[in-house]
């Protein structure tokens, strides 16, 4: 749906640099030459190698795999090295600054320690009780447990969801959808041993209950997960588990 | 319970201003009715629970406002309206 | 730092206005209530004095009010309903999009029959 603009042989970018913490953000402009196939990262690249070498980002893979490279781009998280310019430029013109909701470290930078610190009180690690003198657990891939995890579980972690939250804005203690999100998965595997305390990890104010079904981190994910579903889930078990007094 | 006291009160105020409103036809049909009472007796109570818990995550997440202070001020508005609601209840069902 | 336009280009998807109805009506028929047990509440003095008070809600701008407090409250109840509905019964994307046209349908039907007695 872009307009040819073949004939704009350069972009109009607005980046977002600030020395971090509480410092206020000022935006600098840039003129990148277009190229084609180009991708938001090659923007932000160029403008590190070829005109400011002090501006700050992070991205390793390139190629959609790592979700290092997640930035705000014209209003919408994405990872960058997945967005084409052509498909988000309007007029020419690219708006790009850090992942919201997160503290900045410096310019596109994010701290992301709070991100991953609520993926741990959500309890969204695995514990196992096996051990290696024990068969292999069975776990058919057609059960309705496994398949709620195959759904959700392919999650790299990126916080693309956690900066399109409004409730993580409002809310400082909300979780999040990604570590809610990954509580699921972990609720619906058998294997685990600690459902319990999951359940009453992600059953408070700061939890599940606290999603608005706003849907916003559904619309944005990358891997084309649904938080959103993963977390209605985790309302019902916790009212299940509350009604039934185990929780 | 809120759910069904919504659709009737809905079905109720479509069906109840056909042919204009007036205050012998309003009272006509709730003065001394037990049902009537009862019904919206449950119903304001219902309402009066349900809307200060909404308020209470409004005001915590767009105003900042959360604590003891925030609660106690949505359990005044609970109270309101309920007073204000059997109030009206009583005032067109005695 | 993003432009006002900018944030609300995150928030442009259905699943966004439907929780922002449903927030926005919830907020809007807390504010009227009181007003509207006040009203009921004036049948203590008389029937003569609730009449004046019906005579007065006979002005258009009153009606048109009305109106639309009776589409608020449909649009809340039914975007209710769905909230339990997808919580409660397991979850399609597809599913989804259809309820919240299906509440919004539901909700100016509402109002239209409302309005067509009323006027």
């Amino acid at each position: 749906m872009s307009m040819d603009r073949s004939a704009d042989a350069s972009l109009d970018v607005r980046v977002s640099r600030s020395g971090g913490g509480n410092a206020p953000a000022h935006q600098q402009s840039f003129t990148v030459p277009r190229q084609p196939s180009q991708t938001v990262l090659d923007v932000v690249t160029y403008i590190q190698r070829r005109l400011d070498p002090s501006l700050a980002y992070r991205f390793a893979c390139r190629v959609g795999m790592c979700g290092s490279c997640a930035m705000t781009v014209n209003g919408k998280p994405r990872w960058t090295c997945r967005t084409h310019v052509a498909d988000v430029a309007r007029d020419g013109r690219l708006d790009i600054a850090p992942l919201a909701n997160l503290p900045v470290v410096r310019d596109l930078v994010t701290d992301m320690r709070e991100f991953f610190d609520k993926w741990a009180r959500a309890k969204g690690q695995f514990a196992g009780t096996a051990t290696r003198h024990d068969d292999f657990a069975r776990v058919a891939p057609t059960s309705e447990a496994r398949r709620a995890v195959d759904e959700a579980i392919e999650c790299i972690g990126c916080g693309i969801c956690y900066a399109a939250c409004d409730v993580v804005a409002w809310n400082r203690a909300y979780l999040g959808p990604a570590a809610l999100n990954r509580a699921w998965t972990l609720v619906n595997d058998v294997r685990d041993a600690a459902s319990r305390e999951r359940l009453a990890a992600v059953a408070g104010d700061a939890g599940c209950h606290s999603c608005h079904t706003q849907g916003s981190c559904t619309v944005r994910c990358p891997k084309k997960l649904s938080p959103t579903a993963s977390i209605a889930g985790l309302k019902r078990a916790a009212t299940r588990a509350m009604l039934k007094g185990s929780l | 319970m809120l759910a069904i006291g919504v659709a009737v009160h809905l079905a109720t105020m479509i069906i109840a201003v056909q042919g204009g409103l007036s205050a012998a036809d309003i009272l006509g049909r709730t003065r001394h009715s037990a049902s009537w009472a009862t019904f919206y007796g449950v119903f304001v109570l219902a309402v009066a629970i349900h809307a200060p818990i909404g308020l209470r995550t409004i005001i915590a997440e767009w105003l900042g406002w959360r604590g003891r202070s925030a609660d106690a001020a949505c359990v005044a508005i609970a109270l309101l309206l309920l007073a204000l609601g059997w109030r009206a209840v009583y005032a067109v069902t005695r | 730092m993003t432009t006002l336009t900018a944030r609300w280009r995150n928030r442009s998807h259905p699943a966004y206005w439907a929780f922002l109805v449903h927030r926005l009506s919830g907020i809007a028929l807390l504010v009227f209530l009181p007003l509207h047990f006040s009203v009921l509440a004036q049948a203590l003095a008389g029937e003569t004095s609730l009449d004046g008070f019906l005579a007065w809600t006979r002005q258009p701008w009153v009606k048109v009010s009305e109106i639309v407090l009776v589409l608020l409250l449909a649009a809340h109840f039914t975007g209710g309903l769905r909230l339990l509905f997808s919580e409660f019964s397991g979850w399609q994307r597809e599913v989804h999009a259809v309820m919240i046209a299906a509440t919004a349908g539901i909700s100016v039907f509402c109002a239209l029959a409302f309005a067509l007695n009323l006027l």
